[in-house]
Formats: structure tokens, C-alpha cells, sequence
């Protein structure tokens, strides 16, 4: 054996057991118990575009969420004020970072001040001033509160959506936050996109309210402290919608955060489904209060400000449990069920990017491309083996090597295979035969000058050594680039593409270089097959 | 088996044929650009932001019946036949956009509704909000702007800067070729073609580097020949592998043409054309215009001694 040729075969070996290992799990559909244990058992990640999916980009609003910690300090604050018959004309949140109390008097607005400065530090307080004989203070969030506010409303929401997914069954979803407001979800191979999107776009804040009776809510003008929402009505058999609307108390008396559980029911009256619902201790012992309270009232069980039934209380309600009918199929109350139980988003969130590949259409598309890619590779290694004879049939083995080595390191390093990176691998094999066309023409030139095989096949590889780098390293920076700007599909094929590129240099130089010296490391060969 | 014997074509000699050829194709693709940045190429919704959703039907539906049907809806939407399988690509720009979320549901009702009993499945949707739009186009734009600062340096590091000149010049030759290419064809720019673009530019950089290292060799070896021959010689003796190396290429991206399916269809053509001109480049407008920087340099030297030019 030539010298220095025994490590060299052993680092190629190592490297075919190593990815034959990487590939068995993508191969086999079934493992047998004792591979498990230590062995790798991930298969190839298929990009959505290959197994069809939905990818989605979400933004939270996040100002929206320190509004809503706002409106609460506004809530509490009223409620503070009146059990402490401290009289006030109104309190309520202005612009995005204030809640303003305007009061009658100088006296009460210094005995606000000193409450306000007690119970609210993380406040700054701006002083009072009088404006027509009413005096007003404002307590402002302070910038650092902000941005700490908003940056767990991103987390909170991250959380809340993963509940929800995990409850909805998705496998191998990817919940991922991106930059400073945005959260990526993937979910691969999902069969009914529009219902997981609705599920996961739904803000589901929960609200009981009382309805104000003995107001029209066509007639103009509701009450300052009353709001109109609508109930809608679907017809199950025409499948027609029609929304009543409904004047009910801006104030929630119970909301959705007190809330235990949530499951489907199915009324055995009717046949019809529903959602029951557990409250925690306070919510039971306030939903008490409030059933006992209002006997003969209507109550508005309101989500996202839609009303979903708005029923007359018949009897006080104790134990903490209750139920939300409104025609709801089972899917629908299903949903319903997961989001109540995952809680509500601390903010709503928009869908700014959806990109949905249908399933068949996944599988149409790596069906394609693998048969492309199999076109490919034949109409090379022919080409090859014509031009180069058995030189061409070294160099595709070289080729064969790579494709089977990338495919190893993508499933070691968990890479997502993409269409554009099935392309990326095709464009491989037609590249990676590069560097052997480089060495061979120069070993042609060689013979040409009457060297001999074995002299010309060091120089050829000798002079070609330093081409081959300068071109990996230019194609591995745009490669690299792609990589880091690259989002999606994109990404995959950078992944490809490095990868190949690096292994390339790896088998170009040295996996080939082995064999033909195997065979020609005697000396005695007079005529090389090139 | 070999294609060519020893070549002696004077390559930079045809340069003033070649860089008219280069001038057009390049003022094509600044068009196409311009174009582009007017909104007046057909652009994909990746950069405009907006609705794209693919359908197919269990029957052939004429494209007239499928307007009508969306017209109904209250929908304006461009549409585009798909070759293959009776499928339609309804697209609406930014302007028309329905609620995210909500165009997979909305569209193929559309059709159902013109025609009752029609099985209609939604083989993908995307939809992009305007501020991803801006973001990816940014996005691009820098990496483009780096992978070639990156390229300008490396050559410039292993050669001379005036090859790192050439190399850039050429490869913006063939970025615009391709987008020319695209243009002319009334193909919609994507990320997809973005990708294609940066993949040729790696590839026709590697072409271009295998000339100037052999131009650096036979420098080396041959101080005081003409400069000019040098240049052809370097670029006649790796003719072989230039040649070979594209048809490789050409042969794995044409069967991702052919074979590769409706997604990428467009993306395998953008690489076919810039495999083509990329290969062209190197030879034509890459060692061309070094040869040009070398000799002006020489001159300007030459003028100072007052030896006579040698080219």
C-alpha cells in the first residue's frame, strides 16, 4: 500500500459507517429496541414545502398590552377610591402610558396623592393641576416598566401559544420568538390550517358582563359606562349569520383568568355541544356573589367583545362551575375548550406572514425532485464515465461519496432538507465532478508533456490544489451569506449548499486521490484510463 | 474522449464584440431593475406583500369562468394558469388583500359558489404582510452587498485587487443577465430567484477563478511575454474544464427543469441561463477587463520611464 494511504481509507471509512449510522433512522420506517438506546434516531427534517404545513409569522401588539395593565390600574384604582369614599369624577387611561383621575376637590386629590404614591411606587406621579374648578393627577409608566411590560407580554404569549398548540396535537410544531415582537410557528404536515390558524390568532380574553336592560342599542346614544356588542346566530341548516346586538356594562365583573378548566360537554337535552367551565376559589365565591345578586337579569359571556350567549340568570349559581352554550358544532366548542384552558394572549396578535403548502402538493414536490435529482446524477456519471473513462468512473464514486456523506451530516446536525435544497444537491453533483475536471485536464496537460502516470497524477493534483480552494472558499462565502440572510426555504438551500461545498473539498482532494493511488502507487502502470 | 485538441483562440482579442454583447444584456438587466423598483415588473408577493393561493380542480375550469366566479365574490385577483393538472394561481396584490388568515377559505368558496358540486383543493397559500415584504427585500439587498464586499476582498487578498475588479465586474455581468432573462420572460421575481441569483454568483465566481489562477501561473512562469498572450494561453488551456464543468452543471439543472416540478420551475431556469453566462463571463468579460487594468497600469508606468508598451 502507498504510504500515508492507510489513515486516509480509514478517515473515508469512518465517515460511510458514520453516515450510513445518520441515515439508517430516515431509510427504515421501523427501528428495532436496541438501536435506540445510543444510536442516532433522528430522521432528515423535511421542510415544510416538502410535507406540507403552515408556517406562520405573528406580531404581538404589544402596546396593546401595557394598555390592558393600565385599564386594570384604572379599575383598581376606582375601586380603591369608592370603598374608601374618596369622590372622583373619572379615572381612566390616556394615550398609552397614563391613567389620569380627575376629582371635585383640592382635599381629596391630596389624599389620592398620598394613596397613589403608596400603593403605586413603580408609578411617577405627575403633580395635580386644576383645570375649571376640577383638580387632576396622572400617574405615567415609567419607559423601563414599559418595555419590560411588553417583553413578557412576547414571552407570555409564546407560552400561551405553545398550550394551545400542544393541546390542539401537532407534532414536532416549532414555537420560536424572532426579533423584538414577532413569534414564528411551524406546524409541519397539518391537515386543517385554517381551523389551527383561527385557534392560534384568537386573542380569547374572557369576559362576563351584565346586560343594561332598558337601552336601545340601535337608538343612538348608550351610557357612558355601557358598551353595544353583537351575538351572533348561525342557522345550522342554511348556514346563514345574523348578529343581535346587545348593550351590556363595560365593566367585567368575572373574567377568563380565574378559570381552572374548560371542557366539551354534550347537553343530552338537545344533542347539542357545549363548553363547561371550573373557576378557581375567587372566581367561584365571585360568581356566587354576582348569580346571587342578579336573579332575573341577563348575563353577557362575552369573548374577543362577541357576545357567545347572553343568558337570564335563573337561580344563584355556588360550587364554581358553569357552562357557555351558543351553536357550536364539536369542532368549534372544541377550540373554544383549548383556548379558554390555554388562557388568553396578554395581547392580540396579527398574522403577518402565512405560507401554507397543502400536503400534496408537498409530496408531488419532493417526489419531483427526487426524480430530478436521480436524472441528474445519471446523465453525469454517464457523461463522466464517457469522457473520462475509468478516471470519470474514480471521480463519480468521488460524487457518490459526497451526496452520501452530505445527506449523513444533515441528518447528524438536524438540517432541514427544503426543496431548493434537493436543487442545491442536484447543482452539487454537477459541481463537485468540478474539482476532478480540474485535476484531470490537468493531468491530460501532464501526459501530453510525456510524463509518466504516476507523475502526472502528482502534479495534476499538486498544481490543481490551490484552484480547488480558491473556488470553495469563494462559492462557500456567497453560500455562507445566503445562510445568514436567508430565511425559510432559502435557508435550506444554504444549508445544503455549504455543507456540499465543505465536503467537497474533502472528498475532491482526498477521496479520489486515495483510489488512483491504489492503483497506480507501483509505478508500473505505463498507460492511465483518463 | 476529448472535445477539443490544443486550442489557440484569441479570446481577449474578440473583447470589443464581447463587451458590446455584455453592454446590452447589462443595460437589459438595469432595466429590468429600474422596472422592479417602479413596481412595473411582475413581482412576486415575497417582496409587495400580499395573497397568493394555488388551487386545483377535479375538472378543467376556464380561466374566463374563474374570473367571473371571483368578480362575483368580490374578489380582484391576477390569475395564472399552471401548466400541469387543472390548477390556477389566484394572486392579489397587497392593495386587495383579504384578512391573513383568511384567503384559503374565502377563495376556493369563491369558485364553489360559481359552480356547485366543483372539488376544489387549496394546494398552498402564502401571505405576506407588508413590513415582512420591506423587511425581506432589505435583507437581500445586504446580503448581496456582502457576499460581494466578502468576494471583492478574498480575490483581491489571494490575486491583486484588478482581479478582484474583473471577477466583480463579471459577476454583476451575469446577476444582470439573469434578471434581463427574467424580465424579457415575464417570470415573477421571488426569494426564490434571489436564491438562484447568489447561487450563480458563487458559481460563476469559481469559473472565473480557475482562469485567473491559471493567468497568475503562467504569469509567474513567463515574466516578459506579452501580456495579452499570456492571457489567451491561460484561458485556451482551461477551455477543457470550463466547457466540461458547465455541461456537467447544465446537465444536473436541466433535469431539475424538466423533471423538477411546477415550485422550482423557474428557479431551474434562472440557473440554466446563469450557468450559461456565467461561463461566458469568465472567458469574455472577466479577463478582458483585467487585461485592460493591467495594461492601463503598465502604461501609466510605462509613461513615467519611457520604455515602450509591450501588449
Amino acid at each position: 500500500m502507498p504510504k500515508g494511504a492507510g489513515w486516509r481509507i480509514a478517515l473515508i471509512a469512518a465517515f460511510i459507517v458514520l453516515s450510513c449510522i445518520y441515515l439508517v433512522p430516515t431509510l427504515t420506517p421501523k427501528l428495532p429496541d436496541w438501536w435506540k438506546g445510543m444510536l442516532p434516531k433522528d430522521k432528515i427534517h423535511l421542510g415544510l414545502d416538502l410535507q406540507g404545513g403552515t408556517h406562520l409569522v405573528l406580531e404581538v401588539e404589544t402596546t396593546k398590552a401595557v394598555e390592558g395593565t393600565l385599564d386594570l390600574v384604572a379599575t383598581d384604582l376606582e375601586d380603591t377610591l369608592n370603598s374608601k369614599n374618596l369622590r372622583f369624577k373619572r379615572i381612566s387611561r390616556t394615550g398609552s402610558d397614563k391613567v389620569a383621575i380627575v376629582m371635585y376637590e383640592k382635599d381629596t386629590a391630596a389624599a389620592v396623592q398620598k394613596l397613589v404614591k403608596e400603593k403605586y411606587r413603580d408609578y411617577e406621579i405627575i403633580p395635580t393641576v386644576e383645570e375649571g374648578g376640577m383638580v387632576g393627577i396622572a400617574l405615567r409608566m415609567k419607559e423601563q416598566d414599559i418595555q419590560d411590560r411588553k417583553d413578557k407580554a412576547v414571552a407570555q404569549a409564546l407560552e400561551t401559544i405553545r398550550n394551545r398548540i400542544d393541546q390542539f396535537g401537532v407534532s414536532e410544531p416549532v414555537i420560536a420568538r424572532q426579533g423584538v415582537n414577532q413569534i414564528v410557528v411551524q406546524l409541519p404536515g397539518i391537515k386543517d390550517p385554517q381551523r389551527a390558524i383561527a385557534l392560534i390568532g384568537r386573542t380569547a380574553r374572557l369576559e362576563f358582563k351584565m346586560v343594561k336592560e332598558g337601552v336601545s342599542p340601535t337608538g343612538g346614544a348608550v351610557p357612558e359606562d355601557s358598551e353595544v356588542l353583537f351575538e351572533k346566530h348561525t342557522d345550522p341548516a342554511t348556514g346563514a349569520t345574523s348578529e343581535t346586538p346587545l348593550v351590556v356594562y363595560k365593566k367585567a365583573l368575572i373574567t377568563g383568568d380565574l378559570l381552572t378548566d374548560a371542557q366539551v360537554r354534550i347537553d343530552s337535552q338537545f344533542n347539542q355541544p357545549y363548553v363547561g367551565i371550573e373557576f378557581n376559589s375567587l372566581g367561584a365565591r365571585l360568581f356566587d356573589q354576582v348569580t346571587a345578586a342578579n336573579v332575573g337579569k341577563r348575563f353577557a359571556i362575552v369573548l374577543d367583545s362577541n357576545v357567545y350567549s347572553a343568558p337570564v340568570i335563573r337561580e344563584r349559581i355556588s360550587g364554581g362551575s358553569a357552562q357557555i352554550s351558543g351553536n357550536f358544532t364539536e369542532k368549534t366548542a372544541s377550540d373554544l375548550a383549548i383556548v379558554l384552558r390555554a388562557g388568553a394572549l396578554p395581547a392580540p396578535v396579527k398574522i403577518i406572514q402565512n405560507v401554507t403548502v397543502g400536503a400534496s402538493l408537498g409530496k408531488d414536490s419532493i417526489d419531483k425532485g427526487l426524480m430530478a435529482g436521480a436524472i441528474g446524477v445519471v446523465l453525469v456519471i454517464a457523461f463522466m464515465a464517457i469522457y473520462y473513462k475509468l478516471s470519470g468512473m474514480v471521480a463519480n464514486l468521488g460524487m457518490v461519496l459526497n451526496i452520501l456523506y452530505l445527506m449523513g451530516a444533515m441528518s447528524a446536525l438536524g438540517a432541514t432538507l427544503t426543496l431548493p435544497g434537493i436543487a442545491a444537491i442536484v447543482l452539487l453533483v454537477g459541481m463537485s465532478v468540478d474539482s476532478n475536471v480540474i485535476i484531470f485536464e490537468r493531468i491530460r496537460e501532464e501526459l501530453r508533456l510525456g510524463k509518466s502516470p504516476k507523475s502526472a497524477l502528482e502534479a495534476g493534483y499538486d498544481k490543481a490544489f490551490l484552484t480547488i480552494m480558491d473556488s470553495h472558499v469563494t462559492a462557500l462565502i456567497t453560500a455562507a451569506v445566503l445562510f445568514q440572510f436567508g430565511t425559510g426555504p432559502v435557508k435550506g438551500f444554504a444549508v445544503s449548499l455549504s455543507l456540499g461545498i465543505m465536503i467537497n473539498l474533502f472528498t475532491s482532494l482526498m477521496g479520489t486521490k486515495v483510489i488512483f493511488d491504489l492503483f497506480l502507487h507501483k509505478g508500473n502502470v505505463k498507460k492511465m484510463s483518463i | 474522449m476529448e472535445f477539443l485538441g490544443k486550442t489557440t483562440i484569441d479570446f481577449v482579442g474578440k473583447r470589443n464584440i464581447s463587451f458590446v454583447i455584455s453592454a446590452v444584456i447589462s443595460i437589459i438587466g438595469i432595466i429590468a431593475i429600474v422596472q422592479m423598483s417602479r413596481g412595473a415588473a411582475n413581482m412576486g408577493i415575497d417582496f409587495t406583500g400580499g395573497t397568493s393561493v394555488q388551487l386545483k380542480f377535479d375538472k378543467p375550469f376556464a380561466l374566463a369562468d374563474a374570473r367571473k366566479a371571483l368578480h362575483a365574490a368580490g374578489i380582484e385577483a391576477e390569475l395564472q394558469e399552471v401548466k400541469e393538472g387543472n390548477k390556477l394561481l389566484v394572486k392579489l396584490p397587497r392593495k386587495n388583500a383579504l384578512a391573513v388568515g383568511k384567503a384559503a377559505e374565502l377563495v376556493p368558496a369563491a369558485f364553489v359558489k360559481a359552480q356547485p358540486g366543483l372539488q376544489v383543493t387549496v394546494d398552498s397559500t402564502t401571505e405576506i404582510g407588508p413590513s415582512i415584504g420591506e423587511k425581506l427585500r432589505k435583507d437581500t439587498i445586504i446580503a448581496v452587498a456582502i457576499s460581494m464586499l466578502g468576494i471583492i476582498c478574498y480575490i483581491a487578498w489571494r490575486f491583486d485587487f484588478k482581479f478582484g475588479v474583473g471577477a466583480v465586474v463579471a459577476t454583476l455581468h451575469d446577476v444582470l443577465a439573469m434578471f434581463a432573462a427574467y424580465y424579457v420572460t415575464g417570470r415573477e421575481f421571488n426569494l426564490l430567484f434571489i436564491t438562484a441569483v447568489l447561487t450563480i454568483a458563487g458559481y460563476s465566481l469559481t469559473d472565473t477563478v480557475v482562469i485567473f489562477d491559471r493567468i497568475r501561473e503562467n504569469l509567474h512562469k513567463d515574466l516578459k511575454g506579452s501580456l495579452h498572450k499570456i492571457f489567451n494561453n491561460s484561458i485556451n488551456e482551461t477551455l477543457s474544464r470550463s466547457i466540461i464543468t458547465s455541461l456537467t452543471t447544465f446537465l444536473a439543472a436541466i433535469s431539475l427543469f424538466v423533471w423538477g416540478g411546477e415550485v422550482i420551475h423557474d428557479f431551474s431556469f434562472a440557473l440554466l441561463v446563469g450557468i450559461g453566462v456565467a461561463t461566458y463571463s469568465s472567458v469574455f468579460v472577466a479577463s478582458p477587463v483585467v487585461l485592460l487594468l493591467e495594461q492601463r497600469a503598465m502604461n501609466k508606468q510605462d509613461a513615467g520611464t519611457g520604455q515602450p508598451v509591450k501588449a
